[in-house]
């Protein structure tokens, strides 16, 4: 199996500010991210041969006219992806699979979400027909019997899971467009109202609009582009499903997401990773929550369990520690917008590494990570990038 | 002689003060209190939870006939009684709703004993609830209380009924027309003598004939007439329910014989009486010493004051809400009828893994087609959980515990947690689960399991 390792670039990324788009709709947003993309990589919408868009709200969009639509970019195969909250790096993914076949030269994979056009507050319940004895629960809920387990089982406390939300509000304010761009402090976290115990307003990423877009193409093309000096090339991509019912599940323990251990370890095989700590420089992780954030630090093999609380109070996630993790704010402080999350990973991270991650640029990254996690810890898709003198 | 062979009744765990009554209302309050149901109970998961303390571990391949009597049925059309079997894993058993009378407790024993004796079914279970509609401000709101009780009628039975006798009267009082929000009543006076002492005087005579027995115990109005009845009998009336609990319609009769023989003793004979629209009466001889797993002087003792009465008027559905209504299918709910309402799972053949729902292949092993069902315990400790405030139940107060549980004999599940202190619930608690309505999605009653603490008090050595 060639894989894709240094098989992919990325020749151009775009995001649109993830905030309350009241003034938008998607189509808006997936036409300010993919024009900026577009622009940044140097083509033409014409020089697109395929899409695939990240989208997991049916009232967002359904099918690739979503996106073909508001751009006007039809007679090419557009692919609406939905995997959860992952949606966005598995249309990532698909793209570059694509791209490393030899199938296509030059490819988009795009993200939006439009939540705040469902009408009402907080996450809309998707499931049609709904089951009427199993309902899902809400999804802080879902992620707060992780952080109950969490704190019998290693003695984590309210006060470990602020850490992470006063740590990517301070990274999000210095974010041009980052939802919450706004510094909080542990008595603002530690003392919010309760959303589902222990997690309280600060430890739950809010409700965001916005889209994000990446260029793909194969690197001896991208040296033709604009970015010839500083393209990004895709180290790995590995995505892991694992079951959306851990509550039905007997035996599963809650405390952490095999689907990202899976994910991860995927990730790092293809791309010679064999010491993550030490071979990262830095992380866009999924914090929907504070506990994810903590879990997932673990979960990708940056510490050992139990150590998820240790690893942000000793500063080893801050900008300028060892291995930052979420500089850009991550979900918890730029936003959420479901299907848009995976591809704004991907731009941040690219971003960082080209050394133009405006405000909140970590120190000279080689290889950087994106995680992406969908459902109850269901999909995770883990994406290595590096630069090109990697090569 | 055919009789009553095993009991259980089921009294609510709220209570409201009646004294909260008439401070709310400006009026004289009764003494005590009265149970009320909560938000997510009705007749019929009043009646599972008296049927499943009745039935316990006992077999119940012999119960061919399933009846359900009460004046407050969760449908107009489509009745409790399937609902009642399915959960009891009865899919066999003939099933009849009784309603529409106070003496609907009474009539379906009546029909319980006929259907016995006919050789029809070998032993039926007769199943009575109620939690009927008081309008606020009235006596009958601080009077009236909710309650369940369901007896086993078999051949050869530790309490046989050795006699009884029936009596119809046409007779206006209490009524309640089809969309009447409230029961009525006319005039109290001509109720007490010409609707209930004439017509239960008679048929307790008459089903005495020269006996006579040690204790009246079943339905009256209130406690004031059944002393009247007392008099006129000569016989004692033993009175457990309207202090601690109400009247309770339908229910009130069996309820109040559950009570009495809790702490009957063998060669005890009972008199137990039942009315609207004309009595019934039974004589009860007690031939051997029966126990029921929770006692109903227990369940009274064991109560939980209603806070406010703001929160009665919400869980009753009498103040307006416009709660959205969740998602449901009437095609799902079917097909799972027999997973769902019974607690049926399945056990891996391969590495033994006890699951639910139903899996084809194992959540463990990940072998496929080797599960054979398998009945699910009914009691667990709480492996994780979290408490909600953003999605409440319908017309249940937020935070709403939510808990993943490990059952006992394997099988995990995640549950609604009900009456329960949400600040007290923890990791390693023990709960029972508790039939409940879920939700009214799709504009069906969409029953389903929850979460309690275990009423139960440990077993005493």
């Amino acid at each position: 199996m060639p894989g894709i390792k240094d098989r992919v670039a990325i020749a151009g990324v775009g995001a649109t500010r993830f905030t309350e788009h009241y003034e938008k709709d998607h189509e808006d947003l997936i036409c300010e991210a993919v024009d900026e993309a577009l622009g940044d990589a140097g083509v033409a919408r014409g020089d697109i041969q395929a899409i695939w868009a990240g989208i997991y709200y049916q009232f967002t969009g359904l099918g690739g006219p979503a996106v073909a639509d508001p751009l006007k970019m039809y007679g090419i195969p557009v692919t609406r992806v939905e995997n959860y909250c992952a949606s966005g790096m598995d249309a990532f993914r698909n793209a570059c699979f694509a791209v490393a076949a030899g199938v296509y030269d030059i490819v988009l994979a795009c993200g939006v979400e439009k939540i705040t056009d469902q009408g009402s507050r907080g996450l809309p319940n998707v499931r049609e027909g709904a089951h009427p004895f199993l309902p899902p629960a809400s999804a802080p809920a879902m992620f707060a019997m992780s952080a109950t387990r969490c704190f019998d089982v290693h003695g984590w406390t309210k006060e470990d899971l602020a850490r992470v939300a006063v740590k990517n509000h301070a990274n999000g304010a210095k974010h041009p467009k980052a939802h919450f761009r706004r510094a909080i402090t542990m008595e603002d976290a530690v003392n919010a109202p309760e959303i589902a115990s222990p997690l309280g307003r600060f430890d739950c990423c809010a409700v965001s609009d916005g889209a994000a877009a990446v260029v793909i193409t194969r690197p001896e093309i991208a040296r033709t582009m604009k970015h010839k000096d500083d393209f990004v090339v895709v180290k790995a991509n590995g995505l892991s499903v694992e079951t959306a019912n851990p509550m039905y599940k007997p035996g599963f323990e809650y405390l952490g997401f095999p689907a990202t251990q899976t994910a991860s370890r995927a990730a790092y095989d293809e791309a010679g990773i064999t010491d993550p700590f030490e071979q990262i420089d830095l992380a866009e992780v999924h914090d929907c929550f504070t506990i994810t954030e903590l879990l997932n630090y673990e979960d990708l093999g940056f510490c050992k369990k139990g150590e998820g609380a240790a690893f942000v109070r000793d500063g080893l996630s801050a900008p300028d520690g060892p291995l930052p993790v979420n500089p850009s704010g991550g979900l918890k402080s730029f936003g959420h917008p479901i299907g848009a999350t995976g591809c704004r990973m991907i731009t941040e991270v690219a971003r960082q590494l080209q050394g133009r991650a405006e405000g909140v640029q970590v120190k000279d990254p080689k290889i950087g990570l994106a995680h992406n996690l969908g459902g109850p810890g269901a999909v995770s898709s883990v994406t290595i990038l590096g630069r090109n003198d990697t090569l | 002689m055919t009789g009553i062979s095993a009991w259980g009744a089921y009294i609510p765990a709220l209570r409201l003060e009646r004294s909260l009554l008439g401070k709310a209302w400006g009026t004289p309050a009764l003494p005590g209190a009265r149970t009320v149901r909560a938000g997510d109970e009705d007749s019929l998961t009043m009646g599972v939870e008296a049927a499943l303390t009745c039935l316990g571990d006992r077999a119940r391949d012999d119960i061919d006939a399933v009846f359900f009597a009460t004046t407050t049925p969760p449908y107009a059309e489509k009745h409790a009684a399937a609902t009642i079997a399915a959960v009891l894993g009865l899919r066999d058993a003939m099933t009849s709703d009784v309603t529409g009378s106070l003496r609907a407790g009474a009539a379906a024993l009546r029909g319980a004993l006929d259907a016995v004796d006919a050789g029809t079914a070998r032993t039926a279970l007769v199943v009575a609830a109620d939690n009927r509609p008081a309008e606020p401000a009235t006596a009958m709101e601080q009077l009236f209380g909710d309650g369940a009780a369901a007896v086993l009628v078999t051949k050869e039975a530790a309490v046989e009924i050795v006699s009884r006798a029936s009596n119809a009267e046409d007779f206006t009082g209490p009524w309640r027309r089809p969309g009447d929000s409230y029961v009525k009543t006319f005039d109290p006076k001509l109720e007490t003598e010409y609707g209930y002492i004439r017509p239960v005087g008679a048929a307790a005579k008459k089903a005495l004939g020269e006996r006579t027995a040690g204790a009246i115990v079943g339905y009256a109005p209130d406690p004031r007439t059944l002393a009247q009845l007392s008099k006129k009998l000569g016989i004692e009336a033993r009175d457990a329910l309207f202090k601690t609990a109400g009247n309770l319609g339908a229910a009130h009769a069996l309820v109040a014989l559950a009570a009495a023989l809790d702490d009957a003793s063998v060669g005890d004979r009972l008199l137990l009486v039942a009315q609207g629209e004309g009595a019934d009466a039974f004589v009860l001889e007690v031939r051997a010493s029966v126990t029921s797993a929770l006692p109903v002087r227990d369940q009274l003792a064991a109560g939980a004051p209603v806070p406010t009465y703001e929160s009665y008027l919400r869980s009753r559905r009498l103040l307006p809400s416009d709660a959205a209504e969740p998602k449901s299918s009437t095609i799902t709910y079917w097909r799972d009828r027999a997973q769902a309402l019974p607690l049926i799972g399945v056990r891996c053949g391969n590495c033994g893994t006890v699951q639910f729902p139903a899996n084809r292949a194992c959540y463990e092993c990940s072998v496929f087609d080797q599960m054979a069902p398998v009945s699910l315990q009914r009691t667990g400790t709480i492996f994780t959980f979290t408490l909600d405030h953003l999605l409440g139940g319908e017309y249940l107060e937020t935070p709403l515990p939510r808990v993943v549980v490990d059952l006992d004999g394997g099988g995990r599940i995640f549950l609604e947690m009900t009456e329960v202190d949400p600040s007290s619930v923890a990791i390693g608690d023990r709960i029972e689960m508790t039939f409940r309505l879920l939700h009214d999605g799709a504009g069906f009653h969409n029953y389903y399991w929850k979460a309690r603490p275990p009423r139960r008090a440990p077993v005493r050595v």
